[in-house]
C-alpha cells in the first residue's frame, strides 16, 4: 500500500482536478440549473459520511468484542474522515439550498439526522481526546451508538416528506448526468481510501512510538 | 328554457379544450433582475465554486495535517532510538 500511495494520490489529484470539466459538460437540471452541479460534490460526500460511520462503528464493535488495537486504529481514522465529510455535507449542503429553495438550512428530518450523526461522530473524537484512561471503549461505544443512526439518516427522505430530493434520485439519474455523477464518487471514494490508509498508519506509528517509550522505561 | 341552458353548456364545454391549449399571454414589459424575488437575483455560479473550493481545502488540509502529525511522530521516534542506541553500547 506504501508503494501505491503516492501514484494513487496523483492520479486521485488528477480526477479531482479534471472532475469540474466532466460537471460542467453534464446536463442541466430542469428547475434548479446551475446550482444543482453542487450534487456532483454533495452527494457522493454524503455516501463517505455514511460509509465512514458504519466503517467506524463496526470496527469499534470489534474492538469492544475481541480487544483487538489494529480495529481500534481503523475506528478513530474512520471517525475523523466521517467528522472531515460530514462537515463537507454541511457546508455545501446549504450553499445548494439557498438558491433552490431560497434559505440555508431548514430543520427538517434528512438535515437534522445528518447534523446529529456528525455531531455523535464529534463527540467521538472530543472522547477520544479528552476521555483520559479508558475512553476508548466509551468511544467505542458512542461509535456503535452512531452506526444506528445511519440507516435512519439514509431513509429519513423516503419516510418523512420534505424539501431534500429522495433516495431515487441518485439511481435514476439520467446518462446526461449519470457519467459525471459516478466519475465525482469514485473520485471521493478514492480520497477516502487514501486518507483513511494514511490516517491508520499516523495511529500504527504512534502505537509504535508508545511502545518505545515503554521499552526505555523498563 | 331546458334545450337552450343545455345549448350554453355544451358550447361551454366545447370551447374548454380551445381554452385550455392557448399560447401564454405575451410579454407586457421587460422586468430588471433587480426587481425580481433575492432567491431569482442570486447568481448560482459563486455557490458552485464556493462548494467546489471548500471541498479541496479541507481535504488538502486535512491530507496537511496527517503528514504534520506524521512528520511530528517520526522526528520523535528518531529521538528516541538515537537516545536509546549509546546506552545499548
Amino acid at each position: 500500500m506504501r508503494k501505491a500511495f503516492f501514484p494513487l494520490l496523483l492520479v486521485t489529484s488528477a480526477m479531482f482536478a479534471y472532475a469540474p470539466v466532466v460537471i460542467a459538460h453534464a446536463d442541466y437540471e430542469s428547475t434548479m440549473g446551475l446550482v444543482q452541479k453542487v450534487m456532483y460534490f454533495h452527494a457522493p460526500s454524503g455516501m463517505v459520511m455514511l460509509i465512514s460511520a458504519v466503517v467506524c462503528g463496526v470496527a469499534s464493535a470489534l474492538y469492544l468484542w475481541k480487544k483487538d488495537p489494529a480495529a481500534d486504529r481503523v475506528a478513530i481514522a474512520a471517525a475523523e474522515l466521517a467528522a472531515l465529510f460530514g462537515l463537507i455535507v454541511l457546508v455545501t449542503g446549504p450553499l445548494w439550498a439557498r438558491k433552490a429553495w431560497g434559505v440555508w438550512w431548514v430543520w427538517e428530518a434528512r438535515l437534522t439526522m445528518s447534523f446529529v450523526g456528525w455531531l455523535i461522530t464529534v463527540g467521538y473524537l472530543f472522547v477520544r481526546k479528552y476521555g483520559g484512561p479508558g475512553s476508548d471503549k466509551l468511544a467505542a461505544g458512542l461509535a456503535v451508538f452512531g452506526t444506528a443512526n445511519v440507516p435512519f439518516i439514509y431513509v429519513s427522505v423516503n419516510i418523512w416528506r420534505t424539501m431534500h430530493p429522495m433516495t431515487t434520485v441518485v439511481p435514476t439519474l439520467q446518462p446526461g448526468m449519470r457519467g459525471a455523477f459516478w466519475f465525482s464518487a469514485l473520485t471521493l471514494f478514492m480520497l477516502y481510501g487514501l486518507l483513511l490508509a494514511a490516517r491508520v498508519h499516523l495511529e500504527r506509528q504512534r502505537t509504535a512510538l508508545d511502545q518505545l517509550y515503554l521499552a526505555e522505561e523498563d | 328554457m331546458m334545450r337552450r341552458l343545455f345549448l350554453v353548456v355544451w358550447l361551454m364545454a366545447s370551447a374548454m379544450p380551445a381554452l385550455a391549449f392557448q399560447p401564454p399571454a405575451a410579454q407586457s414589459e421587460y422586468v430588471p433582475v433587480k426587481d425580481l424575488p433575492p432567491v431569482d437575483q442570486l447568481p448560482a455560479a459563486p455557490l458552485l465554486v464556493a462548494a467546489y473550493s471548500f471541498i479541496w481545502l479541507a481535504a488538502m488540509f486535512y491530507l496537511w495535517t496527517i503528514w504534520r502529525r506524521l512528520g511530528k511522530v517520526e522526528t520523535d521516534m528518531r529521538a528516541l532510538e538515537q537516545r536509546r542506541s549509546p546506552s545499548r553500547r
